[in-house]
């Protein structure tokens, strides 16, 4: 029994090493390898398609490995001045941004496009985290408030863009921090009415036309279903179709023949659905809840109020992404450009995920040194 | 450091109870929204499955029609009269040819197409779907095909499509009564869809327009068949799923002889006029041809407007069907008034009145004349046909009166539709008093009558209802509807059963049944076989006026020739010298029936404007022609002598094996 346990912790000691979260690992692996089949489907078995995206993968991998060595607490010092330069670069991009798909999202840094409110990602949930972190727990009402006003500065700047499913995220990493600091449910409370009263406005003031319109097609999707309804319908259509097994891998009617429109991006799990049914879904849900799980075990096991904040709001943000995208695509929400994360084809929120991942991963197997 | 003063006094174990509290709660939430996410799935994916799985289904499955093939047209020796003849079109998907400019000039070149047609080319090809076959050039001939063939190596993208077309061998031999096929138009598209039959027709380009290939459309047309294809979004085909094939419309037999339509028409050349031959034993008809003629492939890839012009505005009114057409039956019918004053007891066979070469109603001065000037004398019922003789029917249509000869010419099938299995019959005119009420509303005059009786005034017949009527004659009374269809056949191909694995064809023939109306019946039967007889002794007989057309041939024909006056068809000419001349002059008719005993062979003939004689010059050579190629070499001579005209009776042509003749010649 001890030399088990003797090996199991010279095991464990070699991960350790390697600043490597095993369960969070796997986790990560089995979404990215169902990601690459599917990709490779969606995409009509374009091999250049795959090979593309498992590039990426390797990329993110190896970001997320290097993010995992940098001990947490660094990111507590320079919370304030990225935050600063953050808020600039947004403040840049609206000025001078780079225009692409009717939104003003990218910097042009010459060799590459860069994108700002990606980075806000990470930014703003250790912005909160470090603010929160700073003061007793539960948070007083007054922190509460400049708290948000911290979270709803990004969220505004990012909305103009637009990029609503961008704010949407980075909104959700700051909330998550507030109510994980233990904010109060009288606070909450008063808080959901506020936003209901902020519904009308957000209608009436922020919203571009084509978002309008992407809420009124989702009230509504079959009154214009060759126009903006078209892409709910197909997905539904897709998902539908596929039933309890399955249509099988490369066998999906609805995205090899092409019905389906952004089937390698956000419409990724409607090509998943139709393939692989009920079945495969359920699959893929019990693994998003198992990196939950564990993100939010890494969070309770942090011994800084900063890392479990952080832990916990970045496990969060990272379910967002799966509820707002399989929402979306299985018509319960508004069409909402989120990508399914670890899955879906695209490189800029697959880095900026895995960095989360890292970070994740650092906290988890940073504490006995910090300690 | 301020903060670190803080974290002293912190209580961290409350604040880890704190957050694992929260974490918690954020974990069942997530649990939560998992169970929200996962039941929607399950809607779609389970419980509404089904139909989910039919859109998907009706997204990518496409059924594409594929028209059956048209039956084919026989006549009654098996001679093909209508069949389906590949045309040949070059076809192009452009997105399969890589510069499609240089394709189309350099294939243009080959087959050497003008360069006004070029520009269209390339005019057509803009905005239209990259991946469908469109047409370049349609109808190629044959040496086109040969020479694209060759050089197709050189043109990929590019091919030679097939398709069927209706094709008429004998072209303006059978125009007026098979008719002709052709695009279905807008007018067509209704009545298909009234019909229900929209479904059916929804890859067939040709319907047919006139005669037989109208009236037997639906069953020559067939059932359609269905390509189950699978398309992507764009509507590109990716595979084919499922085939049901076309079921082909049914081939018709007809009772038409090819051979008699050849005659008919070489009898008729150069004249306006019509044939028509029946078989009265069950109404088959075996011949029916209208002169001038036109060529009905002209209609079936769509006719120029040039050329329809000129056969709308052509004298001779080649589009009209004389056939079926209303002409005055002048003479021919007086075999039947005969029959008419036997059958009211007017006269009697033997009953003689004078004829000083005119007529006149009592009290009336105007006289109206024979056409023997000096008249006939002394004429019974027999005389009156072998002579024609026209006071003779004035006297008796003044005994008999409108009313009743008009009943009796009805029933015979006169002002009437005779059932023909073609819609461009004429019903033309049985004049009467109730008629001319109608018509004109004016009272009969007497007067009037009288040219009834010679066939002229408002009376007018089809040769088609001529023939049929002899046909009732012929036949005593028993009343056989005239058709053109002898048999349809249904050609099927069963799954192999023999070794060779070809597919067996199986031949379902269905012969048309008899169309019978009731009978007409007289008060004694002997009626008809007088009357019978009299046109027996009108070809027979030296001296009576059929007698020269059928001097000499070996079956024994019997008959009546009449000559119209002034009978203008033609309505709406202005007026030229040269031409009113020729309207002016009169129409010939003959009827005709063979053998006297046994008929098996009625012929009708008109023939409009003849340059001088009547029926027995113009019109009996041409039925004898006709009878001619119906009896080749068969010798018929009856068994029973004539009873009133021995001495003069015929020509006998055998003396020994008459019954032996008889009998093989009624095989």
């Amino acid at each position: 029994m001890r030399s088990i346990g003797h090996d199991q912790q010279k095991q464990r000691s070699i991960w350790y090493r390697l600043n490597i979260d095993i369960p969070l690992l796997v986790g990560i692996l089995c979404l990215l390898t169902l990601g690459l089949c599917v990709v490779y489907s969606a995409g009509g078995q374009n091999a250049d398609m795959a090979i593309r995206h498992a590039k990426r993968i390797g990329i993110a991998l190896f970001v997320m490995f290097f993010v995992a060595q940098i001990p947490p607490l660094i990111y507590r010092k320079w919370a304030v001045p990225a935050f600063v330069v953050g808020i600039s670069l947004l403040v840049a991009v609206l000025l001078f941004g780079h225009v692409g798909k009717g939104a003003q999202r990218w910097i042009d840094l010459g060799f590459t496009m860069f994108q700002p409110s990606e980075i806000m990602k990470l930014i703003v949930p250790i912005m909160i985290a470090w603010y929160v972190s700073q003061f007793n727990l539960p948070t007083k009402i007054i922190h509460i408030i400049v708290a948000f006003t911290l979270v709803l500065i990004p969220t505004l700047l990012i909305a103009k863009q637009p990029d609503l499913g961008t704010s949407l995220l980075i909104a959700s990493s700051g909330i998550f921090v507030i109510f994980l600091a233990g904010a109060s449910w009288k606070l909450i409370g008063t808080c959901g009415v506020l936003a209901s009263g902020f519904a009308p406005i957000l209608w009436l003031f922020l919203m571009k036309d084509y978002q309008k319109q992407r809420v009124l097609t989702f009230l509504n999707p079959e009154q214009d279903p060759l126009g903006s309804g078209y892409h709910i319908i197909q997905s539904k259509i897709a998902i539908g179709s596929g039933g309890l097994q399955g249509k099988g891998w490369l066998q999906g009617t609805q995205s090899q023949l092409e019905f389906l429109p952004e089937r390698h991006t956000d419409f990724i799990f409607a090509v998943f659905s139709e393939e692989f049914g009920l079945i495969g879904v359920t699959l893929l849900l019990l693994v998003y809840l198992a990196i939950v799980m564990r993100g939010l075990w890494i969070a309770i096991s942090a011994e800084h109020a900063f890392t479990k904040l952080l832990a916990g709001s970045l496990t969060l943000t990272f379910f967002v992404y799966v509820f707002v995208n399989i929402g979306m695509v299985s018509g319960l929400l508004p069409v909402v450009g989120v990508p399914l994360p670890l899955v879906s084809y695209g490189g800029t929120s697959m880095v900026t995920l895995m960095a989360g991942f890292g970070i994740l991963m650092a906290i988890s197997t940073h504490r006995r040194f910090i300690a | 450091m301020p903060s670190a003063k803080r974290v002293v006094i912190r209580n961290h174990s409350a604040e880890a109870n704190l957050f694992a509290r929260r974490a918690f709660i954020t974990l069942l939430g997530v649990i939560v929204i998992l169970l929200v996410l996962f039941n929607n799935i399950y809607e779609l994916e389970i419980s509404s499955y089904e139909k989910y799985q039919t859109r998907s289904n009706s997204n990518r499955i496409k059924l594409l029609p594929v028209a059956p093939n048209r039956g084919l047209i026989y006549d009654r020796n098996g001679v093909l009269l209508a069949e389906n003849k590949p045309i040949y079109s070059l076809e192009v998907i452009p997105e399969q040819v890589e510069d499609l400019e240089a394709a189309i000039k350099s294939v243009s070149e080959l087959l050497e197409i003008p360069q006004e047609k070029q520009t269209k080319l390339f005019e057509s090809l803009r905005s239209k779907r990259r991946f469908k076959p469109l047409e370049l050039i349609s109808r190629l001939s044959d040496q086109q095909v040969a020479l694209f063939s060759v050089n197709q190596h050189k043109f990929p993208g590019l091919f030679i499509d097939a398709r069927l077309k209706r094709y008429y061998p004998f072209a303006d031999l059978t125009t007026h009564s098979l008719g002709y096929v052709a695009r279905i138009n807008r007018r067509d598209e209704i009545k298909l869809e009234e019909q229900g039959k929209e479904e059916n027709y929804a890859a067939t380009r040709n319907i047919g327009k006139l005669g037989l290939e109208r009236f037997y459309q639906d069953i020559l047309h067939g059932t359609i068949g269905h390509q189950e294809v699978e398309i992507n979004n764009q509507g590109r085909i990716i595979r084919t799923l499922n085939f049901t094939p076309p079921v082909p419309g049914k081939d018709l037999t007809l009772t038409l002889d090819i051979e008699l339509q050849m005659i008919a028409k070489r009898a008729l050349s150069g004249k306006r006029g019509a044939i028509v031959a029946i078989d009265p034993r069950d109404g088959g008809v075996l011949a029916m041809y209208s002169n001038p003629s036109y060529n009905g492939n002209l209609f079936v890839h769509g006719i120029s407007s040039k050329n329809y012009k000129k056969l709308l505005s052509s004298h001779d009114r080649p589009l009209v069907n004389r056939t079926v057409q209303g002409y005055p039956p002048a003479s021919t019918i007086k075999p039947l008034l005969a029959l008419t004053g036997l059958e009211e007891e007017v006269i009697t066979p033997e009953k003689e009145i004078y004829d000083p070469g005119f007529y006149q109603l009592p009290g009336i001065e105007t006289k109206r004349r024979d056409w023997k000037k000096w008249g006939h004398g002394k004429v019974n019922l027999s005389k009156s046909l072998e002579q024609s003789c026209n006071v003779y029917y004035y006297d008796l249509s003044y005994k008999l009166g409108i009313t009743k000869i008009a009943r009796m010419m009805e029933k015979f099938g006169f002002g009437e539709y005779t059932g023909i299995d073609i819609y461009e019959e004429n019903r033309a005119i049985m004049p009467s008093v109730e008629w001319k009420r109608a018509r004109y509303n004016q009272p009969w005059y007497g007067g009037e009558t009288l040219s009834v009786g010679i066939g002229q005034s408002f009376w007018t017949v089809t040769p088609l209802q001529l023939a049929q009527a002899m046909s009732i004659l012929v036949n005593q009374g028993q009343i056989k509807v005239p058709h053109l269809l002898k048999a349809t056949t249904e050609v099927t191909l069963t799954e192999a059963e023999n070794s060779d694995g070809i597919p067996q064809r199986i031949e379902t023939v269905i012969e048309m049944p008899i169309d019978e109306k009731p009978p007409i019946v007289l008060k004694k039967d002997k009626y008809w076989g007088i009357v019978l007889d009299g046109m027996h002794n009108t070809v027979q007989k030296v001296g009576a006026t059929g007698y020269p057309a059928f001097k000499g041939s070996k079956y024994d024909a019997a008959g009546k020739t009449g000559s119209a006056q002034t009978a203008n068809i033609a309505q709406d000419e202005k007026y030229d010298a040269e031409t009113t001349q020729e309207n002016q002059r009169d129409n010939a008719m003959f009827v005709a029936f063979a053998p006297y005993e046994k008929p098996e062979i009625v012929v009708a003939v008109a023939i409009e404007n003849v340059a001088k004689g009547g029926g027995g010059t113009n019109a009996a050579p041409v039925a004898r022609q006709i009878m001619d190629q119906y009896f080749g070499n068969r010798v018929i001579v009856s068994k029973k002598k004539h009873p009133h005209h021995n001495e003069t009776y015929g020509e006998q042509y055998l003396d020994s094996n008459t019954n032996k003749k008889i009998s093989s010649g009624n095989n």
